[in-house]
């Protein structure tokens, strides 16, 4: 699991940008692209190596509304470091 | 059958220029490369790049030949970083100094693939024809130091399957972030060398097997690609995803391809992006319309469940085979010609086996019964062009 207070960062093999022509946020690689849903673009667009997790959910619970955010939040950075994504 | 549904191409592969100071004698660039036009200048090059960015091209490979021998590369990869791309650079380190890295990274590239011939200096500059073993070493630690993402790319063939568990260790000591064991695909220069680069079956499984046992046994970040051996595989690969699917080439001269090879195909007039624009190339022109989805296909290939996965294989492996671009692809099984596919893999066997390490000695080149790529031989094996 992620901590709480770590500042994960998208990792250097990767880019983070939006696509006009897949209308969606991407991740680019070497010779490759991950088209990212709306919730893992929302997260990852905020690991920036600045803000904590905890700033993180924060964040998107006052942007969507929602509350109790905290473990989607933390299970997908998990999964994202897993997929060598984020470096923290 | 299904009428294709044309989405814009999703990589544009930018072969700069086809001159190389390498000489590979599995080169995938045309063998009749030297009697090809000027190559496009910058603003051409520029206006291509836009116009593909434009229509949802995301990946950029610039390649060669060798692209670092443009003195306008830094140029280009700003203004295609600018316009969104992620930019690739495909060389053979030579002419990559830190300085140009530096340079480089400042404008904007991403990626660097660097590649190797062997994990010995004999077989390196052997198979290459030139003194580059220890450049390439050095330039790796150039990329790195340098902070790129690194890819080092090996073509595999029958002089170096026997090292391929010493290349798996030189890549983790140079810190590549992936390693991409290339089997030997037969086009171009490969075409013409096919039988002295032929490794038996047993060659190749033996090294895939090393290759599995490296993926299982090591916990390090390093990915290994190893490339599907389609003959002895008996499986045609999925070839650039289909015909005009997702991927563009652009070389030297400006002619727009479905894949590195394919001006080779006679009857097919592929658009110049001197005179067309990327969108009326991609989409409207005959050639990259003729091998589009499944309508083209015979009847083994229409009829078979993995047409969808496999596109049918490669047109080129096709006409190189069996003299006709629209035939399955001769590596399946299911091919009429899968015998002339198998009777190259038995003529490995009659070789003698190959020493290792390999011992060079006068004549080795001449014996070896190799074609090295350069000019010279370019314009001795090809024809005028008709006026």
């Amino acid at each position: 699991m992620i901590a709480a207070a770590s500042r994960p960062a998208v990792a250097g093999m990767y880019r983070l940008q939006f696509e006009p022509a897949q209308d969606a946020w991407v991740l680019l690689y070497p010779e490759g692209m991950v088209k990212l849903n709306t919730p893992a673009a929302e997260i990852l667009r905020r690991c920036d190596g600045r803000r904590s997790v905890d700033d993180i959910v924060g964040e998107l619970e006052a942007a969507f509304a929602r509350t109790a955010l905290r473990d989607d939040v933390r299970a997908f950075l998990a999964q994202a470091r897993e997929r060598g994504w984020i470096s923290q | 059958m299904t009428a294709a549904v044309v989405k814009p191409p999703f990589w544009l592969l930018a072969e700069l220029t086809y001159r190389c100071p390498l000489h590979c004698v599995f080169c995938s660039n045309p063998v009749d490369y030297a009697r090809h036009g000027e190559e496009l200048d910058t603003a051409t090059w520029k206006r291509v790049l836009a116009e593909a960015r434009a229509l949802g091209a995301v990946q950029l490979g610039f390649s060669g030949g060798e692209p670092l021998l443009r003195d306008d590369l830094e140029e280009l990869v700003a203004h295609a970083r600018g316009l969104g791309f992620y930019t690739n650079l495909i060389t053979s380190g030579v002419g990559l100094t830190a300085a140009r890295a530096l340079a480089l990274k400042e404008a904007g590239l991403d990626h660097v693939q660097l590649s190797f011939q062997d994990s010995t200096r004999e077989l390196n500059d052997f198979i290459s024809s030139t003194r580059t073993f220890e450049l390439k070493s050095r330039v790796a630690a150039i990329i790195k130091d340098a902070g790129y993402p690194m890819v080092l790319n090996c073509v595999m063939h029958r002089f170096n399957l026997p090292h391929v568990g010493r290349i798996i260790e030189m890549a983790e000591r140079m810190g590549a972030d992936f390693l991409e064991l290339a089997n030997t695909q037969y086009y171009g220069w490969a075409w013409h060398n096919r039988a002295a680069l032929m490794p038996t079956v047993d060659e190749l499984r033996d090294a895939e097997a090393i290759v599995m046992a490296h993926r299982a046994g090591s916990n390090d970040h390093m990915k290994i690609l190893w490339v599907s051996p389609d003959y002895a595989d008996a499986k045609p690969k999925p070839c650039m995803a289909g015909w005009g699917a997702v991927f563009l080439v652009v070389a030297p001269d400006g002619l727009a391809l479905p894949c590195h090879s394919a001006r080779m195909l006679p009857g097919l007039h592929f658009p110049s992006l001197r005179e067309h624009s990327v969108r009326e190339a991609w989409f409207d022109s005959a050639a990259f319309n003729t091998y589009r989805g499944d309508a083209w296909m015979n009847d083994t290939c229409a009829s078979c469940d993995e047409h969808d996965a496999d596109h049918a294989g490669c047109r080129c492996q096709a006409f190189l085979v069996t003299g006709d671009a629209a035939a399955t692809d001769p590596v399946c099984r299911k091919s009429e010609h899968r015998d002339r596919i198998d009777a190259a893999l038995a003529g490995a066997h009659q070789r003698e086996h190959v020493a290792a390490p390999l011992r060079f000695i006068p004549g080795a080149t001449k014996g070896a019964g190799l074609v090295f790529r350069g000019n010279a031989m370019s314009l001795a094996l090809s024809e005028p062009a008709l006026p």
